[in-house]
């Protein structure tokens, strides 16, 4: 009697088992299926030559929906060693275009060589620091590589966790 | 009643919370403006008294048609709409119905200084010229001058014109209205280059805005939002509420049946609720 | 196999088949309440009327609402709003019952906290209540997306952003929940899913696991008194309706609820057709745009208290980030109310609480916080309005933290009477 018993419950336990890994596979697949697509996924990684841009010229792009600002820094602005992004020997500025504060996009005023928000007057100088007004923190940095004069973006180069580490 | 009493506790915390994050709240995160003004007294006024029949001459000679159309006297704009748009960033407007729809005043002070009067002097200036070049004058007194144009401009300008024609003659060069299928002709890449974005299709903005703000807002729209580009237009009172109401109608149309059901509606639940209480009364009666 | 005989009727028919004359006794003519209640009892039917009133509008919102963000505004704010016939109806109904649901709901729960009907056998129901507040609170969530206005925008992006908080996961979970990087069409899409289908069915489950724990407990009554239920039913039945302390939940409980709803509705169609800026937020009408944050963000005001909750800390202490501290205390603040049976440690009595020395100060100071908490969570948060949050925050947390210790001096007390 005992015997059968225990014969009886291992073939139920292992039935459960069964079943029950099929439903953990059954989650994973669904846990993907809420990922992001295939298209979005590679929208994530963007490559940008810097070579043709000019000093003082300010590129704006969309990256993971948001603006990133480019500017190619003349000799006249200043350095800023913990910010500046340097391809080609030459001194950049690689910023997410979102104000600090509340995140509207501040415009480049090319004469005072500032960043300015219209929403609540706040001020960032060429090298996206914050300067003036509510912004808490100067405008973020986001993730790159430096491949000779081009900027992948999107990928964490080691350029860019010295400058995060510095940060 | 100890009923009564639970109620009045209810109500109380209910309003409270309502008083404190609506009117309350509200007027904490929009602080009170002066009210509109009609009569645009910062631009001072210009006493001269205008001569139409000399403004017609004056008028031709000003150098107005270089960019904007007479389409009342048949002359039409010198450029389409597409080359418009690319040299000015926006159509100029056509004056038939600015003598009717403008404040006098506000002409006066704009064919003298238009970014004075058109409040957008933190945009343009020497090396950043607005389109609209200032009038300098033809050799005489030139507040006579603009008097002059003014005049004729208000007895060419149609005597009524219904809401939606003076919103496309006020509005539709920078916004669409898309509910109501109507688009601004100029060239939506050049309007947001000039204007820094892209000024908004209206055609909810009655539910996005209060009358409140919006009255305030269009008779001068530094007041709300400092620092915008959207210059002053310097719309008359009526030619403002004819805009407004043209909004009405294209962004809550049903406004009128919403009005009329909402009696039904509630007086139909006032008497269920009568309803309700006899029937409890009396299933209750035996009851208690 | 029952024995099928020639029916007498309809009824008949069905009760040979489907024991309905049972069914109806079991559920409704033989269900016992308390007589001893007033009107804030009725507050549970007024829920299931404004659920009803949700579903219906919602079946019609979806006929017409397209989830893709270059065209849900425009099928809401057009095709609904002014193409449809009674389409403006439906949609302000619905935008106004969703946030009239949770008055009712916090009316409701206060109720149930006041009386003590968390505990003594009650805490299914309680545990089953508050796990309805949170569903209730995603489906809300979920649904204020839809229109795909400005605020639709800003709350998903804000909100879905405190989940990058999270220690090691938080990040790669953000853009998981997102289906993207930012809040995008991928966002839109699984939120109308949740809001249509998974929450609604998941809400309609617990309701009906909520209304099956009321049943051996029984429904609470004003004084908190335990008597027999079975000895008062047969009282009523027997014909000494006035003796007994039981009313049957048909007709007698349910004829009071159906005047209630009638004040309730009459309130409601008001509100509806002339006064429904509270519920459907002027700036939503404003379409969404990613690049262009509104400059007053807010909530809808039911989350406002633990939105406080959450940015009421705004200094760091003692090394830890303003930011951390603030999600601890909302995700505490978001879970605590279902702990509220194993807190109050006067575990054997259950009375109102003005019978209660000290939890009646509790309650009523619980009250008041919470309505600060709201309205602050409206205002701008600077100057003197960020330290009244603030100590509005802590109010809160330490409240919770007292509620053992309160109750347990009130346990003594009793025990020694």
């Amino acid at each position: 009697m005992a015997v059968e018993k225990s014969r009886r419950d291992f073939l139920g336990m292992a039935f459960g088992g069964f079943a029950a890994v099929g439903g953990v596979i059954a989650l994973g697949a669904m846990k993907k299926t809420w990922d992001p697509l295939p298209s979005v996924q590679s929208a994530g990684f963007i490559t940008v030559d810097l070579s043709p841009m000019s000093e003082g010229e300010l590129q704006t792009l969309q990256w993971r929906g948001k603006p990133i600002f480019i500017l190619k820094k003349t000799a006249e602005m200043k350095k800023n060693a913990s910010r500046d992004v340097v391809a080609g020997n030459k001194d950049y500025t690689v910023i997410i275009g979102l104000c600090t504060h509340l995140g509207c996009i501040p415009t480049w005023t090319p004469k005072s060589a500032q960043f300015k928000c219209a929403c609540h007057g706040g001020e960032f100088d060429a090298s996206g620091v914050n300067t003036f007004g509510p912004p808490p923190r100067p405008m973020d940095i986001p993730p790159f590589k430096i491949d000779g004069e081009k900027l992948v973006l999107g990928e964490e180069g080691p350029e860019y966790l010295k400058l995060v580490k510095k940060a | 009643m100890r009923e009564f009493k639970i109620l009045a506790v209810v109500v109380f915390f209910t309003g409270l919370i309502y008083w404190g994050v609506e009117p309350f709240a509200h007027s904490q995160m929009h602080p009170h403006v002066a009210p509109a003004d009609f009569a645009f007294k910062d631009l001072g006024t210009n006493t001269k008294v205008g001569d139409a029949k000399v403004g017609a001459e004056t008028f031709l000679s000003a150098g107005c048609t270089g960019c904007h159309s007479l389409n009342v006297a048949n002359m039409p704009s010198p450029m389409d709409a597409a080359a418009a748009s690319a040299s000015f960033g926006v159509v100029p407007p056509d004056l038939s119905t600015a003598g009717l729809i403008y404040d006098k005043n506000y002409l006066s002070a704009l064919i003298k200084e238009p970014t004075k009067a058109l409040k957008v002097q933190h945009k343009f200036n020497e090396e950043k010229p607005h389109p609209m070049i200032a009038f300098y004058g033809l050799g005489g007194d030139i507040d006579q001058e603009i008097a002059d144009i003014v005049a004729y401009l208000q007895s060419i300008a149609p005597k009524t014109l219904s809401d939606k024609e003076v919103f496309a003659n006020a509005c539709q060069r920078c916004h669409d209205m898309k509910y109501d299928k109507v688009f601004s002709a100029t060239d939506k890449k050049t309007l947001t280059a000039y204007m820094g974005t892209l000024p908004p299709d209206l055609s909810i903005i009655i539910r996005a805005k209060s009358y409140e703000y919006l009255e305030i807002f269009i008779n001068d729209p530094q007041k709300n939002l400092e620092g915008t580009s959207m210059p002053r237009v310097g719309l008359t009172q009526k030619a403002q509420e004819q805009v407004v109401g043209y909004m009405e109608k294209v962004g809550d149309r049903k406004k009128a049946e919403r009005e009329d059901l909402g009696y039904k509606l509630i007086g139909f639940m006032a008497i269920f609720t009568f309803l309700a209480y006899l029937w409890k009364v009396k299933v209750w009666r035996d009851v208690h | 196999m029952a024995e099928i005989k020639k029916a007498t009727g309809v009824i008949d028919w069905l009760d040979q088949r489907l024991a309905v004359k049972v069914l109806a006794k079991v559920l409704m003519t033989e269900y016992w309440i308390p007589k001893n209640i007033n009107f804030l009892w009725a507050m549970g039917v007024v829920l299931v009327v404004l659920l009803k009133i949700l579903i219906i509008s919602g079946i019609f919102l979806l006929m017409y609402y397209k989830p893709d963000i270059n065209l849900a505004f425009d099928s809401v704010n057009y095709t609904i709003m002014q193409e449809v016939e009674y389409g403006w109806l439906w949609r302000h109904v619905h935008g106004v019952a969703a946030s009239v649901i949770f008055l009712v709901i916090y009316i409701h729960m206060f109720t149930g906290i006041y009386y003590g009907s968390y505990k003594k056998g009650r805490e299914m129901i309680w545990l089953t209540g508050m796990a309805l507040f949170g569903i209730f609170s995603a489906e809300a969530f979920s649904g204020y997306m839809l229109p795909w206005g400005q605020m639709s925008y800003w709350a998903a992006q804000v909100i879905t952003n405190l989940f990058g908080g999270i220690p090691f996961i938080g990040e790669a979970l953000v853009v998981w929940i997102r289906g993207d990087f930012l809040v995008a069409d991928a966002t839109l899409t699984r939120f109308f899913m949740l809001h249509v289908l998974l929450l609604p069915l998941a809400i309609i489950l617990l309701i009906a696991v909520h209304f099956y724990s009321l049943r051996i407990p029984h429904v609470n009554n004003q004084e908190g008194e335990e008597f027999d239920f079975d000895k008062e039913a047969k009282k009523y039945q027997e014909g000494r309706t006035k003796e007994s302390k039981v009313v049957p939940f048909w007709p007698v409980f349910l004829s009071k609820d159906f005047f209630v709803v009638g004040v309730a509705l009459t309130g409601f169609f008001y509100l509806v057709c002339y006064h429904y800026n509270f519920a459907m937020d002027p700036i939503n009408f404003e379409p969404a745009n990613n690049m262009k944050t509104p400059a007053h963000i807010y909530p809808e005001w039911y989350f406002l208290w633990s939105y406080e909750v959450l940015r009421g800390f705004f200094f760091d202490v003692a090394g830890i980030a303003a930011m951390d501290i603030g999600l601890a205390a909302f995700g505490f603040a978001n879970v605590i109310f279902m702990l509220l049976p194993f807190l109050d440690r006067d575990t054997e009595r259950v009375a109102p609480a003005h019978k209660r020395p000290l939890f009646k100060y509790w309650f009523w100071l619980l009250v008041i916080d919470m309505i600060v908490l709201t309205v602050y969570g409206k205002l701008p948060p600077t100057g003197p309005n960020a330290w009244v949050g603030f100590f509005a925050a802590l109010s809160f947390i330490l409240l919770f933290v007292a509620l053992p210790i309160i109750t347990k001096m009130e346990a003594k007390v009793g025990g020694e009477k």
